[in-house]
C-alpha cells in the first residue's frame, strides 16, 4: 500500500473534530434528548442509554444514517459529518454517574 | 313509533285519572268554558301562561313517590357504592331520587364536572373494587362527552353501569333545549363499544334490564353495559309500586377451558424446554394473581407480565418482564393469558418508511392462548389486533382456568421434570436478581439531573411510600416502578387506559383512590401532564368528596408520544427535524399544576425542578393526604 493510499485511509477513519458545547445543544436541538434523555441516560421505552456506551465514531455515524432498528434515521441532508461529531463529542463527553452505593434510595 | 304511544298514552291515563280523583274538590273546567277561554296568538308556555293561568290538564301537581324512587331500589339491588355525574336535567328524577328518596347513600351521587372524568372515575374505581360504579349521563351531550372514556373501559375489559337519561316521547318534551337533548336511540352513539344496552319501556322492564345489564357487565369479557331510563318513566307518579319487583341478580360463573384443551395444553408446558408464560389481564382478582404463581412455580416459568392487570409480584424471581423479547425468541411453547395483542408478543414490527414485520419466535414454537377475548368480538372498532396463528386456543377467562391447568400440570410432572425445572428456576432467578442490579446502576444516570429524571422521581416516591400500605393507580411509560419498587399485592398495580385514549389518567387515579379510601390505603398517582389537561376538573371532584389522593406530575411539558413521532415524520421526510415541538409540546406559558390543583382545593406545591427538593415535598404531600385531603406536586421532568 502506497504511502498516499495509507493518508488518504486515516484521513477519511478520522472523525471531524467535535465540540461537546454544540453537541449539547444539538442533541436537544434535533431531538436526540427525546428518546434518549436530556442526559442521554437512555429509556427502556424509547430508546437505549448512550452515557458511557463507547462506540466507535464510525459505528454512531453509520447507525444514526441507517438504524437497524426503530430510531428514526438522520441523513446527511439534516445532520452533518460536522454536527455528528459534535453530538458525538457530547456523548463522549458526559461524566460518570453516581455509584450505586453512594445513593442512599438506590440501595437495597 | 310504538315506544313512545305507549309512554304517551299511559301518562295520560294517569293524568285522566289525577283529574277524576280531584274532581270531590277541584271543578274541572267545562268543554264551553275552554273553548271560551282566548287563546294566545304565540304560546310562551314556559312563561306567562304557566305562572298566570290555571293548567288545563293537570289537576294534581306533586306525588309523593315517582317511578325514579323504583329505580333507586334497582340501583341499590346491584349493590353500586356511588354513581359519578355531571348533572343533567333527562335524569333530573333519577338525581333527586337519589339524594332524597335513597339518602344519598348506595349509591352515593359523586359531582363530576365531565362525563368523561365519570366513566374514568368509575373505570379507576372498578379495577380496585372489582365491580362497576353507576354513571349517569344525558342520552345525547352528555353521553358523548362520556364516549371516549367507555371506549378505554371497553377496550381494557372493565364493568362500568352506564344509566343514561333520554326523553322519547316527542310530545312530552319541553321545547326549545330538551328536544336538542332528546335522541331516537340513545345508545346508538356507543352501541359500538358497549357490551350490552337496552331502552325499557316500563319501570319492570327497567328492573329486568337493570338486573339483565349487571349480570352481563360482570361475565368475562367484562365491558361497560348502558340502560336508558326515559324521563317519563322517572318522573311519572309511582301509583302501583307494590306490583313492582326488583330482580335477583345471580353472577354468571367465568367459562372455565375445555378439559381437553387444558389437558392437551399442560402437556406441552411440562414437556417444554423453555416455556414462557406471558399475561397482560389474566389476574381480574388477587386471587388469579395467587394462581398464575403457583403454575409458574411448579413448572419453574419464566412469566413475563404485560401490565394490564397486577399479574405477578415484582420481585418473584420468575418474573423475568424485562427480558421478555429474549426469552419469547428461545421459547418452544407460549402461553399467553388474556392477550391484548398474542401477535404482537411474538413478531417484531419496524416502523420505517417500508413498514415490516417478522416473527420472532422459533420455527415450531407452539402457541397457547386462553382468553375470554374469543367469546366476544365487535366488526367496527379494531382493538382485537392481529389475527395470531395459535395451537391451542380456549375461549375461557384465564383466572377460572388457571387452578385446572396448574393441577393438570402437577398430575404429569415427573421426578426427572422436577430436576430440570429446578435447574430452569436456578437460572431464571439468577437473571432476575441481574436484571434488579442492573436497574439501580440504570438510575444514577442523570440522578441529579434537572429537570428531574423519572428514575430519580420514582425512586424518591418509592423511598416515602414503601413503608405504607400503598397502591399505584398510574401506568407509567417509563417502566420505573416495575424496575425499582416492590410489587406484590394486587392492589398495587391497575394497568393502563385500555384503548389509550388520553385523558383517562386523572379521573382514573380519582376513581381508584375511591375505592381505596375505606380500606385507608396510600393511593398514589403519577400524573402525565397532557392527560390532565383534558379534564383536569376532576381535581375538583376528589377535593369536594374529600378522597385522599397524592398526585405527583410526570410534567414533560408536551405530549410527548407526539413528539416522538412527530420526529420520526420529519426524519423520514429529510426536512425540517427542528421543528417537531410545534403542535406536540406544552410550554409559552408553562402550565402552573400546583396553582391549578390549589384552585380547587388542593394542597399543592410546584414545580418542582430540583431534585433534592422532591423528597421533602414528598412528605409534605404525603402527610396532607393522610389527613383525608387530595395533593398533587407539580414535578418538571425529562421527557421519559
Amino acid at each position: 500500500m502506497s504511502a498516499f493510499l495509507l493518508i488518504l485511509i486515516l484521513f477519511a477513519q478520522t472523525p471531524p473534530r467535535g465540540n461537546a458545547e454544540t453537541g449539547r445543544t444539538l442533541f436537544m436541538k434535533i431531538g436526540c434528548y427525546q428518546c434518549h434523555g436530556r442526559e442521554a441516560q437512555g429509556s427502556t421505552a424509547t430508546g437505549p442509554r448512550l452515557n458511557q456506551n463507547p462506540i466507535t465514531y464510525t459505528r454512531f455515524v453509520s447507525y444514526i444514517r441507517k438504524p437497524s432498528g426503530e430510531m428514526p434515521p438522520y441523513t446527511a441532508k439534516v445532520v452533518s459529518e460536522q454536527q455528528a461529531a459534535d453530538i458525538f463529542a457530547f456523548l463522549q463527553s458526559l461524566p460518570k454517574p453516581p455509584a450505586v452505593e453512594s445513593i442512599p434510595l438506590l440501595r437495597q | 313509533m310504538s315506544k313512545p304511544r305507549k309512554f304517551s298514552s299511559t301518562r295520560r291515563k294517569f293524568l285522566k285519572g289525577a283529574a277524576v280523583a280531584g274532581a270531590a274538590t277541584i271543578a274541572p273546567p267545562t268543554e264551553a268554558g275552554l273553548k271560551a277561554r282566548p287563546v294566545p296568538r304565540i304560546a310562551p308556555l314556559q312563561d306567562a301562561r304557566a305562572e298566570t293561568t290555571t293548567p288545563a290538564e293537570v289537576d294534581v301537581l306533586t306525588s309523593d313517590h315517582c317511578g325514579s324512587d323504583f329505580m333507586v331500589d334497582v340501583l341499590r339491588s346491584l349493590d353500586l357504592d356511588y354513581v359519578c355525574a355531571n348533572p343533567g336535567s333527562s335524569f333530573r328524577a333519577l338525581h333527586e331520587s337519589i339524594i332524597n328518596y335513597g339518602g344519598n347513600q348506595k349509591p352515593e351521587f359523586i359531582t363530576c364536572c365531565h362525563e368523561e372524568s365519570s366513566v374514568g372515575m368509575a373505570h379507576g374505581y372498578s379495577k380496585i373494587e372489582g365491580k362497576p360504579l353507576g354513571v349517569l349521563a344525558h342520552g345525547t351531550v352528555g353521553l358523548q362527552h362520556a364516549a371516549m372514556a367507555i371506549y378505554n373501559a371497553y377496550c381494557d375489559r372493565v364493568p362500568i353501569f352506564i344509566v343514561v337519561g333520554n326523553t322519547i316521547d316527542a310530545t312530552m318534551r319541553r321545547p326549545g333545549v330538551e328536544w336538542m337533548h332528546s335522541v331516537q336511540d340513545a345508545a346508538s352513539i356507543v352501541r359500538d363499544f358497549v357490551k350490552w344496552d337496552d331502552t325499557p319501556i316500563s319501570l319492570q322492564h327497567f328492573a329486568e334490564s337493570a338486573a339483565r345489564a349487571f349480570k352481563v357487565t360482570m361475565t368475562p369479557p367484562m365491558e361497560p353495559v348502558l340502560i336508558v331510563a326515559d324521563s317519563e318513566l322517572q318522573e311519572r307518579p309511582l301509583a302501583e309500586k307494590d306490583k313492582l319487583r326488583v330482580q335477583r341478580v345471580t353472577r354468571t360463573s367465568p367459562p372455565q377451558g375445555d378439559s381437553g384443551a387444558v389437558a392437551e395444553a399442560a402437556k406441552l408446558l411440562v414437556a417444554a424446554q423453555s416455556p414462557v408464560i406471558i399475561a397482560d389481564r389474566a389476574a381480574r382478582t388477587a386471587a388469579g394473581m395467587k394462581y398464575l404463581v403457583d403454575l409458574a412455580d411448579i413448572l419453574q416459568a419464566p412469566v413475563i407480565d404485560q401490565g394490564g392487570r397486577m399479574n405477578f409480584p415484582s420481585h418473584h424471581p420468575l418474573n423475568q418482564s424485562s427480558r421478555g423479547r429474549a426469552l419469547i425468541a428461545d421459547a418452544d411453547v407460549i402461553l399467553g393469558l388474556e392477550l391484548t395483542d398474542f401477535w404482537g408478543s411474538v413478531n417484531a414490527y419496524r416502523d420505517q418508511l417500508e413498514r415490516s414485520s417478522r416473527r420472532i419466535t422459533k420455527a415450531g414454537a407452539k402457541l397457547i392462548s386462553i382468553t375470554a377475548g374469543d367469546l366476544y368480538i365487535k366488526s367496527n372498532y379494531q382493538d382485537f389486533e392481529r389475527y395470531p396463528e395459535i395451537d391451542i386456543a380456549m375461549a375461557a377467562d384465564a383466572e377460572a382456568t388457571l387452578p385446572a391447568l396448574t393441577e393438570a400440570v402437577k398430575r404429569l410432572v415427573t421426578a426427572d421434570r422436577k430436576n430440570a425445572f429446578q435447574a430452569r428456576g436456578t437460572k431464571l432467578a439468577a437473571a432476575h436478581q441481574t436484571t434488579l442490579d442492573q436497574a439501580r446502576v440504570d438510575a444514577t444516570y442523570g440522578w441529579d439531573a434537572s429537570p428531574i429524571s423519572t428514575a430519580r422521581l420514582f425512586a424518591e416516591v418509592w423511598a416515602q411510600i414503601k413503608n405504607e400500605d400503598w397502591s399505584l393507580v398510574s401506568s407509567s411509560q417509563s417502566n420505573w416502578p416495575a424496575r425499582l419498587w416492590k410489587f406484590d399485592r394486587y392492589y398495587q398495580h391497575i394497568g393502563g387506559s385500555g384503548g389509550a385514549g388520553v385523558g383517562y389518567g386523572a379521573p382514573a387515579a380519582v376513581g381508584a383512590a375511591l375505592a381505596n379510601k375505606k380500606y385507608g390505603r396510600l393511593t398514589v398517582n403519577v400524573q402525565n401532564d397532557g392527560d390532565l389537561m383534558y379534564a383536569p376538573g376532576v381535581l375538583w371532584t376528589a377535593a369536594h368528596h374529600r378522597i385522599p389522593l397524592l398526585s405527583v406530575m410526570h410534567n414533560n411539558r408536551a405530549y410527548h408520544q407526539e413528539v416522538m413521532h412527530l420526529q420520526r415524520m420529519a426524519n423520514r421526510h429529510n426536512r425540517g427535524i427542528e421543528r417537531a415541538a410545534i403542535g406536540t409540546t406544552i410550554e409559552d406559558p408553562n402550565i402552573d399544576y400546583s396553582k391549578l390543583a390549589q384552585s380547587m382545593g388542593l394542597y399543592a406545591e410546584g414545580p418542582i425542578t430540583d431534585p433534592k427538593e422532591l423528597g421533602p415535598a414528598l412528605k409534605r404531600a404525603i402527610a396532607a393526604v393522610k389527613r383525608g385531603e387530595p395533593a398533587l406536586l407539580d414535578v418538571v421532568t425529562q421527557p421519559r
